[in-house]
């Protein structure tokens, strides 16, 4: 089965946009890992990005709007075995879904969360985002934005996730490089991706990414405070992985104490209910 | 007499649930059925709870407002009860919590005597023990179910209970003749179980395959969360306290995505915040059960106390049309079955199931038989998929084979918006129509699924009275005696058959009996069949409908 198989053939991105590097790259690393497409799951909410798995040849769950993550926690508690990467934009996964970003990497189910973050909300036509930068000028911002940006990376170390990386879709390569070892990391794996919105934002673009990030060098990813400085930066932005935490037992491992079986084969005990039920005789 | 009921008032924290607890047991395992119910304040101490607790020689089901003998266990514990305090309630207690009383009182100095026997908290088993000598409950069955309430806390507490409660079933039998309560006992009900309406719905989803369940706590439907959580290890169930009840039901969306049987537990307020997601399980027809304790609203409402008002929401819940099953179990048996049923039904046809219960049903606990595992069967109705699997083929019943993503050779692919046979997202009109039409299908093919309504009483009935839900026991206890009366109970009000209109036609007169203040399912009977119950008793101060009242006000009626 191959990853282009099986998909939906009229994509409904712009022509430019940098939600087709992250198809690319996603594509890539699933093919480099030998993954077997019917054991990936893309989870996605609502939005342009959140259309990819119409466009990738694996198991597909599109469901709601800043839910990904609920749901992607869940199918992986479910069926331990599947790999289960949950991908939205920035809109979806940091603003409607903003509680549950910040639980699900609490409970650190082994998934790989991928945000398309390209500071803006693209298919409701414009808005901003909760990344989107301070005085970014919109038809409903029309003062500029007045909010802080969101800070998903700091967040997440806060949070100690167990892995958070970001790239820019500028750099396919390195992009893939970084998915991939999302993937192989087990645990919650955040990977922002800065991708231009070529229709929407005429601030954050190819141009203004490249000029305003940096590939992280010499950095210890273990060391939860450095890290923690590298995500506050705000002069020049930071790519690669930022920060990585190997010790952690996953949700799943936790809540199914080491059960991998998939719930689709679980049989009712029914000796047990008898006895349970008779247990309320007195 | 043959029906006795005790009253258990005092403060949060202040022990009735022990007593009701130990009591209720020993009872019941002296050979006698028993009923208890309570009503609670949201808050988790002081204020004024109460339990009542029903003695009978036949089976007891339903909350009276007699008061047969009241337990103040405080201060001004009987002061909210005065109503219900008649010239002859037996009050028993200490003096100063009963000396402002009206009706015929017996001062035991229950503290005085836990005291001499080694401290005051002791005080609740020789209330107990009172009780149980003054009802003629073994005094084995008290030692038994005294030793098995303090095992955990050392031998010594243990002895002293059981010396506190000896003592106080002395001084009770010391006045049995008092109450002249005369009931043949019937040693079989020893074998009986004691559940009330959450642990049914627990065993209910247990029994119906649920392996996983996520929600949020909310009063009254924690304590299905709980009881879940209590026997998650031993029955392998996965649960998960959500961050919020939004979280909770995409949850059980995903797990039953991925081949689990997930249930969310939840109420009113939490249910509102799910109706996203709702939407979303008919849209990917994904199976989904929703148990949804009600409790009076709007908003935040009276959190701890009962009402049949969410009949409306559970009906319109969720953005746009699709098929979904509403359960309204009467009782126990019903929640337990139901809940089974519910897990089956919402697999067979991928759609969201409700077992609609209030905090009246999953408070409320009695003495029953047990249920018939023999008949359940787990129905699993996924498939192993094939290569050129299709998630969506159009069916003439509009079911379509569900697969589970890693099993089989296919892809299986969902989507919220709308689809084609492949899952893909589409705006083609004629696909659109082509996929609202086979779902709606589904709510066709449900309707030969149907729990049918049953009709109590006479069956030359003149009058019918027309309920749902935990109305059934009150309803049927109130018009057991009365000729040419009959209810008809829905315990699934979703969907109903138009055909129901036959039992309307012979009655002269049809009255609507419901927990709520406008008469939903009065309403939902009119869009369905055509047919409009005027008559309607309805009920919604917080409290449940009493035997006494209902008889009152289907006197009224008649």
């Amino acid at each position: 089965m191959r990853l282009d198989e099986y998909i939906s053939k009229d994509i409904a991105w712009c022509p430019g946009c940098g939600n087709f590097g992250i198809r690319t790259a996603l594509m890539k690393a699933l093919e480099e890992l030998n993954v077997d497409p019917r054991q990936v799951v893309i989870v996605s909410g609502i939005g342009q990005a959140a259309k990819m798995p119409q466009y990738v040849g694996v198991n597909m769950f599109n469901g709601l709007h800043g839910r990904a993550l609920p749901a992607a926690t869940a199918i992986k508690v479910a069926n331990p075995n599947l790999l289960v990467i949950a991908e939205s934009g920035d809109g979806c996964m940091y603003g409607e879904g903003g509680n549950h970003f910040i639980h699900t990497i609490r409970r650190n189910p082994d998934i790989v969360n991928i945000v398309h973050d390209n500071q803006v909300y693209g298919l409701t036509k414009g808005q901003a985002s909760p990344t989107s930068l301070k005085g970014f000028k919109t038809p409903v911002q029309v003062d500029g934005v007045i909010l802080e940006p969101f800070n998903p990376l700091a967040v997440a170390i806060a949070l100690d996730a167990s892995f958070v990386a970001r790239t820019f879709i500028g750099d396919i390569e390195f992009t893939k490089d970084i998915l991939k070892e999302a993937i192989r990391h087990k645990g919650y794996a955040l990977v922002d991706i800065f991708q231009p919105c070529v229709t929407f934002n005429k601030l954050n673009t190819y141009e203004w990414y490249k000029e305003n990030t940096y590939y992280l060098k010499d950095h210890d990813p273990t060391d939860r405070e450095l890290a923690f400085k590298r995500a506050i930066e705000d002069e020049k932005l930071p790519l690669g992985i930022f920060y990585v935490n190997k010790n952690k037992e996953t949700f799943e491992e936790l809540a199914r104490k080491g059960d991998k079986t998939p719930l689709y084969e679980y049989e009712v005990n029914f000796e047990r209910l008898k006895e349970l039920i008779e247990s309320k005789k007195s | 007499m043959k029906d006795v009921s005790i009253v258990l008032s005092g403060e949060a924290g202040q022990g009735i649930q022990t007593v009701e607890n130990v009591l209720t047991r020993v009872l019941k395992d002296s050979g006698f059925h028993v009923f208890a119910t309570k009503e609670y304040m949201s808050r988790v101490r002081g204020g004024n709870n109460t339990t009542e607790i029903r003695v009978s020689s036949k089976r007891v089901r339903a909350f009276v407002d007699r008061i047969d003998i009241l337990i103040p266990l405080g201060k001004g514990a009987t002061e909210r009860l005065k109503n219900r305090i008649a010239e002859k309630t037996l009050i028993i207690g200490e003096e100063e919590f009963i000396k402002e009383s009206p009706g015929e009182k017996i001062v035991v100095p229950f503290l005085n005597i836990a005291k001499q026997i080694g401290k005051s908290i002791y005080a609740n088993s020789v209330a107990i023990g009172f009780l149980s000598g003054l009802l003629g409950a073994d005094e084995s069955v008290l030692k038994d179910q005294i030793t098995r309430q303090f095992s955990g806390k050392g031998e010594d507490i243990v002895n002293d209970n059981i010396r506190a409660a000896l003592e106080g079933y002395r001084r009770g039998q010391e006045f049995s003749q008092k109450i002249e309560f005369d009931v043949e006992k019937d040693s079989s009900i020893k074998n009986e179980v004691l559940l009330n309406g959450a642990e049914a719905v627990g065993l209910g989803a247990i029994a119906g395959g649920c392996n996983f369940v996520s929600s949020y706590p909310m009063s009254p439907s924690t304590s299905v969360l709980v009881f879940l959580s209590q026997h998650k290890n031993n029955f392998g169930i996965v649960v998960e306290q959500a961050e919020d009840e939004i979280a909770a039901m995409n949850m059980i969306i995903g797990a039953w995505y991925a081949g689990a049987r997930g249930l969310v537990t939840t109420s009113g307020g939490g249910f509102a915040l799910m109706e996203e997601a709702l939407s979303l399980a008919g849209m990917i027809e994904s199976p989904a059960v929703i148990h949804l304790a009600q409790r009076p609203g709007p908003a935040t409402g009276l959190p701890t106390r009962t009402e049949q008002g969410d009949l409306n929401l559970a009906l319109y819940a969720g953005h746009g049309d699709f098929p979904r099953v509403i359960y309204a179990p009467g009782n126990v048996e019903e929640a337990f079955y139901l809940t089974q049923k519910a897990f089956n039904v919402a697999d067979k046809y991928q759609v969201p199931v409700f077992v609609l219960t209030d905090q009246y049903l999953v408070d409320s606990y009695y003495n029953l038989p047990g249920f018939d595992l023999d008949e359940l069967k787990v129905e699993k109705h996924f498939i192993k998929t094939t290569r050129d699997y299709i998630r969506y083929v159009i069916t003439e019943d509009g079911i379509s084979p569900r697969g589970i993503p890693g099993y089989g050779e296919g892809l299986v692919k969902v989507d919220s918006d709308e689809h084609d046979e492949f899952g893909h997202i589409t705006e083609d009109f004629d696909t659109r129509v082509r996929m609202v039409n086979k779902r709606l299908r589904k709510g066709e093919a449900l309707k030969k699924e149907l729990v049918e309504p049953k009709l109590i009483g006479d069956e030359n009935y003149r009058v019918l009275l027309v309920a749902w839900g935990s109305t059934l026991e009150p309803i049927k206890e109130a018009i057991e005696d009365l000729n040419g009366v009959a209810l008809l109970h829905f315990s699934q009000v979703w969907p109903i058959d138009e055909s129901v209109s036959r039992y309307f036609e012979k009655a002269e007169k049809v009255v609507a009996v419901e927990g709520n203040a406008t008469g939903q399912f009065a309403n939902l009977i009119r869009q369905v069949t055509g047919f409009h119950i005027k008559d309607r008793i309805l009920k919604y101060s917080g409290l449940q409908f009493s035997v006494e009242e209902l008889k009152e006000k289907i006197a009224e009626v008649l």
